[in-house]
């Protein structure tokens, strides 16, 4: 009897303290995260004033107008762009380097941290460093190519050109990230499949599509998964090197939103856009899982 | 070993050249930061300094108050890392060690968190950040990023690999959850603790969007701001920009050296459990 008593009261004290040591995350996460999210989705059927306060129901006004607009299905355009142009490449570099550094030979520690290095540069650092490479008369590129024997090229300024440019800059940022991340992933296959890929005597190439590439499936679904988040969620860049521009060629949903919120100060439709943007996302995340998981070799 | 390394002289060759071209952006950066304005002029251009030529830093310095960005990034980053390992080491306590009912409802609910993007949130939170009057404050900068499900879940995935008959022991002792928390989980959590530290200070140095919307006033204004109105300068030569951008970029080159295993395992963690 006593003894219930005091089971009871232990699981009371667990109870209380439990819920104590989750308080301030709580507290946080209801703040800034749940209050948030339901707050866009109120705010997305509301007109705002200049200031930004709700003024009027908008029932779905906010949606049609992004669909009826031309600017959201260029932005969808750019943004979808922007993915094609980073994401394999991006991916696919890293894998060839972190391949290639993944022999047992001296010197490979030092390759592999300058490979890991620009996980430590910001999107706005490598902007400004890139945005004076990219000039057209005193940049770098220009320069090299010129030597080459090539014209120069109007990295920022042609509409032809800018998002490919912003492009090659957030490869260079985020190889970083893929090697790092690939790196561990080819640390974590055994020794002897290395060994036996080389009694086996296959080139590099084929071994590294017949057996790598399966073993590490995994780690590359991983890293698809987060570079595309990443490409869809893309601003920073944008916002030094183009402003969106030229004609809108590098207008890619972020900074539309970030236009639309905090330049023309409509939180109501932007927060329907961030919300279409969100379920975009999330659609093409579950895409992923079910076309690609299936592929994916966890052993 | 070095018979070994001639016969890969190809491979070698391949990876100088990759290492060449990754690291130029960061060379370029260093050598016009240390060139003298008419070498930085010259065309065609140099591609490194004739010498050391230090009063870029000084003379950018005057310009832009980087000094003033710095500590104002290095304040919001320690604030940030120092509420994350409380919050984070409270709830992945609660996780891994107290039974309390409700808890794969509360685990699955902050495992969701992982899923709302940030452009969701944001302008939610800069109307809240406005109405309690926090623009152009640390609080502002700070406040909204005290708490992360990745925290949580990897101090907790670290908590529930202790060896179990340690906190039995404990227990049997008459030690409570604050003793036990404080006197052995917290200690034989610290390269966890140390992971959490630096990937996290590191994301929140070179954080944009937010510091971005929440400071206008430059005595505010975080590094990643401040290093683009660099930018902005259109008259400013390219030796004063970079002049600056290495002054941005040397604590993030610092954290990489002395905190790249840290890195790797915060980065890798997301990796492995997918």
């Amino acid at each position: 009897m006593a003894n219930a008593r005091t089971m009871r009261a232990v699981k009371r004290r667990d109870n209380l303290l439990g819920y104590l040591f989750l308080l301030p995350c709580l507290l946080f996460f209801g703040t800034f995260l749940f209050y948030p999210l339901f707050k866009s989705i109120a705010l997305s059927f509301q007109l705002t004033n200049p200031r930004g306060e709700p003024v009027a129901f908008a029932g779905l006004d906010n949606y049609a107008g992004l669909l009826m607009s031309g600017t959201f299905l260029s932005t969808l355009k750019a943004t979808a762009l922007f993915t094609l142009y980073t994401v394999p490449a991006g991916i696919l570099i890293a894998f060839v380097l972190a391949c290639m550094t993944n022999a047992r030979l001296p010197a490979m520690k030092t390759f592999q941290f300058v490979f890991s290095m620009p996980v430590a540069i910001s999107a706005a650092t490598g902007a400004v460093i890139w945005a004076l490479l990219f000039h057209p008369s005193a940049g770098m590129l220009n320069y090299f190519l010129g030597l080459l024997g090539f014209r120069p090229v109007p990295w920022l300024i042609d509409p032809k050109w800018a998002l490919a440019s912003v492009s090659l800059m957030t490869v260079w940022m985020n190889l970083g990230f893929n090697f790092i991340v690939l790196v561990a992933g080819l640390r974590g296959i055994s020794e002897e499949i290395y060994d036996s890929m080389k009694i086996d005597g296959a080139g590099p190439v084929r071994s590294a599509f017949s057996v790598l590439i399966p073993l590490l499936s995994p780690t590359l679904f991983f890293l698809l998964i987060v570079s595309v988040i990443n490409a869809f969620q893309t601003f920073g860049q944008i916002h030094i090197l183009t402003k969106g521009g030229p004609m809108n060629a590098t207008n890619v949903m972020v900074y539309q939103i970030y236009q639309e919120a905090f330049v023309n100060w409509r939180f109501g439709s932007a927060s329907a856009q961030a919300l279409v943007l969100f379920t975009i996302m999330l659609l093409l995340t579950l895409l992923q899982f079910n076309w690609l998981e299936k592929k994916v070799h966890y052993p | 070993m070095i018979l070994r390394a001639i016969r890969h002289l190809p491979l070698y060759a391949a990876l100088a050249a990759c290492a060449l071209a990754v690291l130029y952006p960061i060379i370029y950066t260093f050598s016009y930061a240390l060139m003298t304005p008419a070498e930085a002029q010259a065309y065609p251009p140099n591609l490194l300094p004739s010498g050391l030529y230090l009063n870029n830093f000084a003379d950018v310095l005057e310009l832009v108050p980087i000094d003033r960005f710095l500590l104002n990034s290095f304040i919001v980053s320690v604030a940030v890392v120092a509420g994350q390992l409380i919050t984070s080491n409270l709830a992945a306590y609660a996780f891994a060690f107290i039974p309390f009912r409700g808890k794969r409802l509360v685990f699955s609910l902050f495992l969701s968190t992982m899923m709302i993007p940030w452009e969701v949130t944001v302008i939610p939170n800069y109307i809240t950040i406005r109405s309690w009057g926090w623009m152009d404050s640390y609080a502002g900068l700070t406040v909204p990023f005290m708490a992360s499900a990745f925290g949580i879940f990897l101090l907790r995935q670290h908590f529930l690999q202790l060896p179990k008959e340690l906190l039995e022991a404990a227990r049997i002792d008459g030690c409570g959850h604050l003793r036990i928390f404080a006197a052995i989980v917290l200690p034989l959590a610290r390269p966890a603790l140390a992971t959490l530290a630096v990937y996290q200070f590191l994301n929140t140095w070179n954080m944009y969007f937010w510091p971005l919307l929440i400071t206008n006033r430059d005595t505010m204004r975080t590094v990643q701001i401040g290093i683009s109105m660099l930018k902005w300068e259109e008259a400013m030569s390219h030796n004063l920009v970079l002049g600056g951008v290495t002054l941005v970029l040397l604590p993030s080159l610092l954290i990489l050296v002395f905190g790249l295993k840290q890195l790797v395992r915060g980065i890798t963690a997301g990796a492995v459990k997918g």
